[in-house]
């Protein structure tokens, strides 16, 4: 049994004539923090659709735990326990938060029956307790869609933790958030990682976050897997230098 | 306190056809607009799927309850055939059977073809579905219209109520409210449930349900089959309580019950639960003036009306009151300890 639980070998995609991925491989440890960094429209969030099948790949495979997923639709590899979060943030916005919560339960252990039940107290509880986890807890009654933007992410993050998937895509977690609870957020996914044991692979385009966090970190450009390794070893990758400041 | 007011308002509802005798016929009309609101507000408010087509399930219960108690004594094509001829007569227990069966086959009929309709016309989005539902209820107002064996444009007359005139009035109207107690019993249970957050979960952010794990397509078509459940028998109650209808005017009728439950949902508040019950009581009450007193200018009313709401008053008035005094719907900011 391999430790990688992730394995992506040879994936391209493209749309029109713009080639987003070519014949991208790379791996995610288990129980590990990936990051997955590259200037704008290198392809990252591409291949993040692709990884949760918001789109077909043209050649490639894509395995979790060992099990090809490139064919399965979304709300089938989410029920895998392999979850995503959005550059975008969304949530629901006209329910309140706790409902946000409560309906972010692990829809892969329940049946159609499963649907038809109030919501209990365990549930709630625990619904409460990462809603605390994130500091929204005096804002769960409030409707989602009026919290500021860095409070919708943060919303966002304690939905996915509510899901408890075994590995966590976080497409740019830090951007649009202010610097002091850019540190609490480290600080969380960190603890979601050791506490909770979910493996996670990040989009960041915030070096100082990546840079700590991670335990290995692939470049992306041009849609081309450039380079991957520890992170100091990337951070002082010529090519990967070359990449983000312009020199081709 | 709250099961008091509950209990209240079915008490007001229960008495209302003795109270107000004169006007059953109108207070039994009341209560199909509030079942038909009800029901649109399910895909419509709680899902975010305007429907305009579900005026196709009013029509087609219609039909399919018509049809059932005809076949259950006759042959249908002979039957519709024999306005001139020979009279027809059911006995009072063929018609209550033919009623009681021909209005639950509505209900299942309806609840089928909402699967088999839902399947072909979820993948559209917002307008898209709008007018692909639209298609579907005047295409089949217009096939039925022209289907002789269950009497084409002319549309089909019913045996009229067995008993007494005034007691089928009363019969009728409890009718109804039976059909509406349950439907409004029903969504008050389901939108209390994971179900309910479900389908909220799709009208705010479909995507990311799906991304979350939820099968979004199994849940829209089973809501919209209960909705067409509800609207399958409520058209075949009123099948038996016009006597005799047809296809464009009153089973099919797109402009007239095929909008008026959109606006009676607007009026009273989106997705929510007594939101469109409060929107069709007064939509009902504004309907009933104007046809009474501004005869020649109801259309012009009821246009102005629904300008006026969808301008100025797009959120209800529930929607209105949850933006003014949000408190009173528990939406406040409330520490850990203040929760204790």
């Amino acid at each position: 049994m391999s430790n990688q639980i992730i394995e992506i070998e040879g994936v391209s995609k493209s749309f029109g004539g713009v080639h987003a991925n070519t014949d991208i491989s790379l791996t995610v440890e288990k129980g590990k923090i990936t990051g997955l960094i590259g200037p704008n429209g290198s392809g990252k969030t591409t291949l993040f659709n692709s990884i949760v099948g918001y789109h077909p790949i043209d050649k490639g495979s894509i395995r979790f735990e060992g099990q090809e997923i490139s064919k399965l639709q979304v709300q089938e590899i989410a029920r895998l326990g392999l979850l995503r979060t959005f550059q975008q943030t969304r949530i629901y916005g006209n329910m309140n938060c706790i409902e946000n919560m409560l309906i972010s339960v692990p829809h892969r252990k329940m049946g159609l029956l499963d649907m038809f039940v109030s919501h209990d107290r365990e549930t709630r509880e625990k619904a409460e307790r990462l809603l605390e986890f994130v500091g929204l807890y005096e804002k769960r009654l409030l409707r989602a869609g009026g919290l500021s933007f860095g409070q919708q992410k943060l919303l966002e993050f304690a939905m996915a933790l509510m899901n408890e998937p075994t590995v966590l895509l976080l497409d740019e977690p830090t951007a649009g958030i202010n610097p002091t609870l850019i540190n609490g957020l480290i600080d969380r996914l960190k603890r979601a990682n050791s506490e909770f044991g979910i493996t996670l692979l990040i989009i960041e385009h915030n070096m100082r976050v990546i840079m700590n966090m991670a335990d290995k970190v692939y470049c992306l450009a041009h849609g081309e897997l450039l380079a991957g390794g520890a992170p100091d070893e990337i951070q002082n990758d010529p090519r990967v230098l070359d990449a983000y400041l312009g020199a081709h | 306190m709250k099961y008091l007011v509950y209990a209240a308002l079915l008490a007001i509802a229960i008495a209302a056809p003795f109270l107000f005798p004169d006007y059953r016929t109108s207070l039994a009309a009341l209560w199909i607009l509030i079942i038909v609101a009800l029901t649109w507000d399910m895909t419509g408010g709680q899902m975010g799927y305007n429907s305009l087509g579900n005026i196709f399930f009013y029509g087609t219960g219609m039909y399919v309850a018509a049809v059932i108690c005809i076949a259950l004594v006759y042959d249908v094509g002979e039957y519709t055939n024999a306005f001139s001829g020979e009279e027809q007569t059911f006995t009072s227990e063929q018609y209550f059977t033919g009623m009681l069966v021909g209005c639950l086959g509505a209900g299942v009929f309806c609840a089928l073809s909402a699967l088999v309709i839902g399947f072909l016309t979820f993948g559209l989005r917002g307008p898209y579905f709008a007018i692909g539902t639209l298609g579907v209820a005047i295409a089949a107002g217009e096939l039925v219209s022209n289907w002789e064996w269950i009497g084409g444009g002319q549309g089909i007359a019913l045996p009229v109520y067995p008993g007494d005139f005034e007691a089928g009035k009363d019969f009728f109207y409890f009718l109804f409210l039976v059909t509406g107690v349950a439907l409004i019993l029903l969504l008050g249970w389901l939108y209390r449930t994971r179900f309910g957050l479900a389908i909220n979960a799709i009208r705010d952010d479909e995507e990311k349900a799906e991304g979350m794990g939820i099968k979004t397509l199994s849940i829209k078509l089973f809501t919209w089959s209960i909705a067409a459940f509800f609207v399958g028998i409520a058209g075949g109650i009123s099948a038996f309580q016009l006597i005799h209808f047809e296809p464009l005017e009153t089973a099919y009728q797109t402009i007239n019950l095929g909008i008026f439950m959109v606006v009676c949902v607007l009026l009273g508040g989106k997705g929510t639960l007594w939101g469109p019950v409060i929107g069709a009581i007064l939509f009902h009450l504004f309907k009933e003036v104007t046809w009474n007193y501004f005869l020649g200018w109801q259309w012009v009313a009821l246009g102005a009306l629904i300008v006026v709401t969808v301008v100025f008053f797009q959120q209800g008035l529930l929607g209105w009151l949850m933006d003014k005094k949000p408190e009173w719907f528990g939406i406040r900011v409330e520490s850990r300890e203040a929760a204790k």
